[in-house]
């Protein structure tokens, strides 16, 4: 299979000393969608910012789609789209003029651009804003925008950085659904993102960086396979008792109604519930009490921490 | 990049940068045509009228060419330093650098889109110095090529400032403290024959010198210096501005981290 991107040995050292990666390596495969996570300065940006030359690299070797960025430069930047944390558009340019702008930045002839303009503006829904100057576009338009203009070149690579911070619900779904389209149709998505939910249910593949290393790179399902402790939430139909206890399990009583249980790996749900069951008590639903990425998460970095 | 899709990007940023400076036309067009006229009356009209002649040419006549090439210089400049400072302060210069672009385009594209509204001033200046003076041009492709060779010169000018400058106070220490001193010392009011000697040679000194006094060869027939000089000179300048801006563009100094 086609490897979308091949990071080896990156390095990256900031004038004033600080070291944001300290030799990387990641592999993306085409068609993926790929979560690359971490916490606030773990180097997510300064990756993803030399992967598209806005950072340069103190040593190390970027290719996308094989085209090395040092010696095809040219070749390698057609193959990206990109869509930053911050808005970074013309706040006084037109929405479709950004996109025919972009589009001309690519070599492509004026027709086309317009063509390509209308397609995804339409697609994110912002057609019917196209003649506004964008800074009058709400929070969620601007997403929308900043989208639509890093797939007007129809990148084989999209790489969002954050695209739904402070964007609504309803909003964030349409987009995951929009971004789960064109995987489909065959781009390539990295997608780093603070809503662990968000990579859990559109990634397929994960990496990790913490304080400039990956501390984790494999399958989202692999992944979840080494959690070894659950905890859910149980709600009950009826009152629990204070001195509830129940064999071999970790179960906390939260209030009247609610129980907490942590469930190693090894253990059975089943069980737990008929023994709830014995003692009178009926479960009228469960949920998981943290998303279990962000538990996965929230261990490997403060594993690292410590180390 | 194939040549032809260069061409296209390299007509994108033009078309914006002249966009862009047409869109605020009541900032970029309007200023210097109202500060020449006041020139035209203040200088030309009210005090030129006391002066008599020089280089045997009315005052008005002889100061024409100078206010014209003062404001191709100054708008040129300013285009090109607040279009792009603007745009890295935005952030949206990142638009360009994501993108295949060349930087030779780049660079080509922000200076084509200064002379643009060099020239577009420079034609309303002209149009409205014939309300005040008669102008006849002597050597029309003296006046072409050096008005043209001027505005890139500062529009690359403009472009070493814009990367340099961290806040809009970097863009307005260079055009208020270096350029306007160098043009207004630069022969647009006065002959340096009317100099002692010692400040006609520091003048010599002056790169704005040799503009002005080609333009009004071109214009008037008449000039201080050396034509062929002020042609080299300004080639000179405008080779040596264009690989430092390309060097400071592949390096990404002041624009990739």
């Amino acid at each position: 299979m086609t490897t979308a991107l091949h990071i080896s040995k990156l390095k990256k050292i900031y004038d004033d000393g600080f070291e944001a990666l300290k030799g990387i390596d990641l592999h993306v495969q085409q068609g993926d969608f790929f979560a690359l996570l971490g916490p606030n300065g773990a180097g997510k940006s300064t990756t993803i910012g030399i992967i598209c030359s806005l950072v340069n690299k103190t040593a190390g070797q970027v290719e996308i789609f094989s085209y090395d960025v040092d010696t095809h430069f040219s070749e390698a930047k057609q193959q990206i789209g990109i869509v930053p944390q911050e808005f970074n558009f013309n706040n006084f340019e037109k929405v479709k003029d950004i996109l025919t702008t972009q589009a001309g930045y690519y070599g492509m002839p004026a027709s086309l651009a317009e063509e390509r303009a209308e397609k995804y503006l339409k697609k994110l829904g912002i057609w019917d804003k196209r003649d506004i100057q964008s800074r009058n576009l709400s929070g969620g338009m601007k997403r929308r925008l900043m989208i639509a203009r890093a797939l007007v070149h129809e990148p084989r690579l999209l790489i969002l950085d954050e695209p739904t911070a402070g964007v609504d619900i309803e909003l964030r779904r349409s987009m995951w659904q929009f971004l789960q389209e064109i995987n489909l149709a065959g781009t390539t998505i990295i997608l780093t993102t603070h809503y662990l939910e968000e990579a859990e249910n559109l990634c397929r593949n994960i990496a990790i960086i913490d304080q400039g290393l990956i501390v984790e790179n494999t399958s989202m399902k692999n992944l979840l396979l080494t959690l070894q402790k659950e905890t859910f939430v149980l709600d009950t139909r009826n009152s629990v008792q204070n001195d509830l206890s129940i064999d071999g399990y970790d179960v906390k009583r939260i209030d009247e109604h609610t129980l907490e249980a942590s469930l190693e790996k090894s253990q059975n749900v089943n069980a737990l519930f008929m023994q709830l069951s014995e003692q009178g008590i009926e479960i009228a639903s469960m949920r998981n009490k943290t998303n279990r990425l962000e538990e996965l998460f929230v261990a490997l970095v403060n594993k690292q921490v410590e180390e | 990049m194939r040549a032809h899709e260069q061409f296209i990007a390299f007509r994108t940023i033009l078309t914006r940068e002249i966009r862009r400076f047409m869109r605020i036309w009541i900032q970029t067009l309007v200023p210097p045509a109202i500060t020449i006229v006041l020139y035209f009356i203040i200088f030309g009209n009210l005090i030129g009228s006391r002066i008599g002649t020089m280089d045997g040419f009315d005052y008005m006549q002889f100061v024409v060419p100078g206010l014209i090439m003062m404001a191709v210089i100054t708008n040129a400049y300013s285009n090109v330093v607040s279009s792009f400072y603007g745009a890295k302060f935005q952030r949206s210069i990142e638009e360009i650098l994501v993108s295949p672009v060349p930087n030779y385009v780049i660079l080509w594209g922000f200076v084509l889109g200064g002379v643009a509204r060099g020239l577009a001033v420079g034609l309303i200046v002209t149009v409205l110095s014939l309300f005040f003076a008669r102008l006849h041009i002597e050597h029309v492709g003296v006046t072409i090529a050096i008005v043209i060779l001027t505005a890139i010169l500062f529009s690359l000018a403009g472009l070493i400032n814009a990367i340099y400058a961290d806040s809009f106070d970097d863009i307005s220490i260079i055009p208020t403290f270096v350029l306007t001193p160098l043009i207004y010392l630069g022969g647009v009011f006065y002959s340096i024959d009317l100099l002692p000697d010692f400040w006609a040679g520091v003048s010599k000194l002056n790169p704005v010198l040799y503009m002005v006094n080609a333009f009004r060869y071109g214009v008037l027939g008449i000039s201080d210096i050396n034509i062929l000089w002020a042609f080299t000179m300004i080639t000179g300048f405008i080779v040596a501005a264009s690989w430092y801006s390309l060097y400071l563009l592949n390096t990404g100094k002041r624009l990739r981290s």
